[in-house]
């Protein structure tokens, strides 16, 4: 395999793959043993709104995914926790909404649209090196972020209630944390695509969690099975010639599988 | 006397249209040990979500601590009647106690020394120490009431708020329980929420009915049990006989 490391552009895929995964490995995690993948999914897909908006402006796609991305985090979250929507009736309408929008502003642009297939789908090989700092930076500050407010996450994430007794302010909080997962969006649409983005977010912590006695240890080891889904794919992508974002699913999705199955079995995987 | 630490007039709560409280006037002053009675649905844990700032009263005025509910809460300790959490969520005793340092750390502050200090005092009182590293979903029902009662004490509360903490453990744990109040209501003020009325008299210093309407039981210069036990019979053991769903509260009889 070292050899195929000389192409640029595999090197920028090996970089892409490990930098995506922290942030996916730490954010899943929440998304994870809060049950909030349905929420996720529905951030991913508005920010297609924000592809469409990157084409009609003609920037970086990705740039425009951002607003769209936070601006579904913060919708869907003031929706359900201050109008009291229905938590699926407001990610339904955004979800639909954000990828309308992007199919009228694409429509709107003239010629055709370059590449379109690789934000919908992902395409690792193609991660140019200043989206590498793009996303290099989005970690940095979900990092940051997520460890300053470690004990304040933990506690709405265990017991909301209690958080709240306690003087958090939880809503806030709340949506900080829908906004860490639009920016982990941002981070996955180069890697798995809009479409799939959801699996990176909740398979790698899914099966940490069999292994897992503390959300720390979760967020490292959902960080390894990550990078280890994404190589394992990129090299099977590489040696079958196929689409690299779809293989690196079906490989997380077959270990999740595997994993499941053996639970479901009785079989002990860890603590 | 001085302040009373929680203090209820005419306090009148609706919740979904239903009135819950009504007309309910309370004082619990500083080293009181409050037992409130009353069959379900008569109110019992929407007071304490109303003296914990969870619930709005509808009318009639709330102070805890001399504020509005919600303004003390690094002086309420509260243990709620039963956890509902992932049983599969990472997360150990320790870490769980270790919560009841949040409403003493501001945000973005990280615990400190004293906060494992505290915590660690709250493992030992509650007899948890060596369960300290277990993660919290292969606990007992037992145990796991001790994990919610040592949080709550791990923040040094005066107040301790406490829901039903033996409605879902075995006999032995629910003595326990109690010989573990007995050696808190030396440091704490307690209001206790329960349903155990064959115990309850020996160990509380006032008894208050609660079904919708309050009615309160204060003692004398002795513990009269006999008068005691045949005030607050009634709205527990005949109420809960006529209406073993529960019923709604607007179903139930006014005691007071």
């Amino acid at each position: 395999m070292p050899d195929i490391l000389h192409f640029e552009f595999m090197r920028n895929a090996l970089f892409a793959a490990i930098l995506s995964s922290v942030a996916c490995g730490i954010i899943g995690t929440y998304v994870v043993v809060r049950k909030i993948g349905f929420i996720s999914g529905g951030i991913a897909h508005t920010a297609f709104g924000g592809i469409g908006l990157g084409y009609y402006l003609g920037v970086n796609p990705l740039v425009g995914i951002i607003p769209f991305s936070l601006a579904a985090a913060l919708g869907i979250g003031l929706l359900t926790r201050k109008a009291k929507v229905a938590e699926d009736t407001a990610i339904g309408a955004f979800w639909a909404a954000g990828m309308a929008i992007g199919v009228i502003l694409i429509g709107l642009t003239p010629g055709y649209a370059p590449n379109l297939f690789s934000y919908l789908f992902g395409n690792i090989l193609t991660v140019p090196s200043s989206d590498l700092k793009l996303i290099l930076m989005l970690d940095l500050m979900i990092a940051l972020m997520v460890w300053l407010f470690s004990k304040e996450f933990l506690a709405i994430s265990f017991d909301e209630e209690y958080a709240r007794i306690s003087g958090l302010k939880t809503v806030a909080l709340d949506l900080l944390m829908l906004c860490l997962i639009a920016l982990t969006v941002v981070i996955m649409v180069r890697v798995v695509g809009i479409v799939m983005v959801i699996a990176l977010l909740t398979i790698p912590a899914a099966v940490a969690r069999n292994f897992s006695r503390t959300l720390q240890g979760m967020m490292a080891l959902a960080i390894a099975f990550s990078v280890m889904f994404s190589i394992a794919g990129l090299w099977l992508s590489w040696v079958f010639d196929v689409a690299s974002g779809a293989t690196i699913i079906l490989v997380a999705s077959f270990v999740f599988l595997v994993t499941a199955l053996m639970k479901a079995r009785g079989i002990r995987l860890g603590s | 006397m001085s302040e009373p630490v929680i203090f209820c007039d005419q306090l009148c709560v609706e919740l979904g249209g239903m009135k819950v409280l009504r007309g309910l006037s309370l004082s619990v002053h500083e080293g009181d040990f409050l037992a409130v009675l009353g069959p379900n649905g008569g109110g019992k844990t929407t007071l304490l979500r109303v003296i914990l700032g969870l619930e709005k009263p509808t009318s009639g005025t709330v102070t805890v601590f001399g504020a509005p509910p919600g303004f003390a809460s690094h002086q309420i300790g509260y243990v709620p009647q039963r956890l509902f959490f992932d049983r599969e969520f990472p997360i150990s005793t320790w870490e769980v106690v270790m919560m009841g340092r949040l409403s003493r750390r501001k945000l973005l502050q990280r615990y400190g020394r004293s906060d494992r200090e505290k915590a660690a005092e709250a493992l030992e009182i509650t007899g948890l120490s060596s369960l300290r590293n277990r993660r919290i979903g292969a606990l007992s029902g037992g145990e796991l009431q001790r994990v919610l009662i040592a949080r709550a004490l791990a923040s040094e509360p005066e107040l301790l708020l406490l829901d039903e903490p033996t409605a879902s453990v075995d006999p032995d744990m629910k003595s326990t329980i109690y010989d573990l109040l007995d050696k808190l209501r030396e440091h704490h003020t307690i209001v206790l929420v329960t349903h155990d009325t064959g115990t309850i008299a020996r160990h509380v210093s006032r008894i208050a009915c609660l079904n919708c309407t309050l009615e309160m039981h204060e003692k004398g210069s002795t513990l009269d049990r006999k008068a005691l036990e045949s005030l607050y019979r009634y709205p527990v053991d005949v109420v809960e006989h006529i209406e073993p769903h529960g019923g709604s509260t607007e179903e139930h009889r006014d005691h007071a």
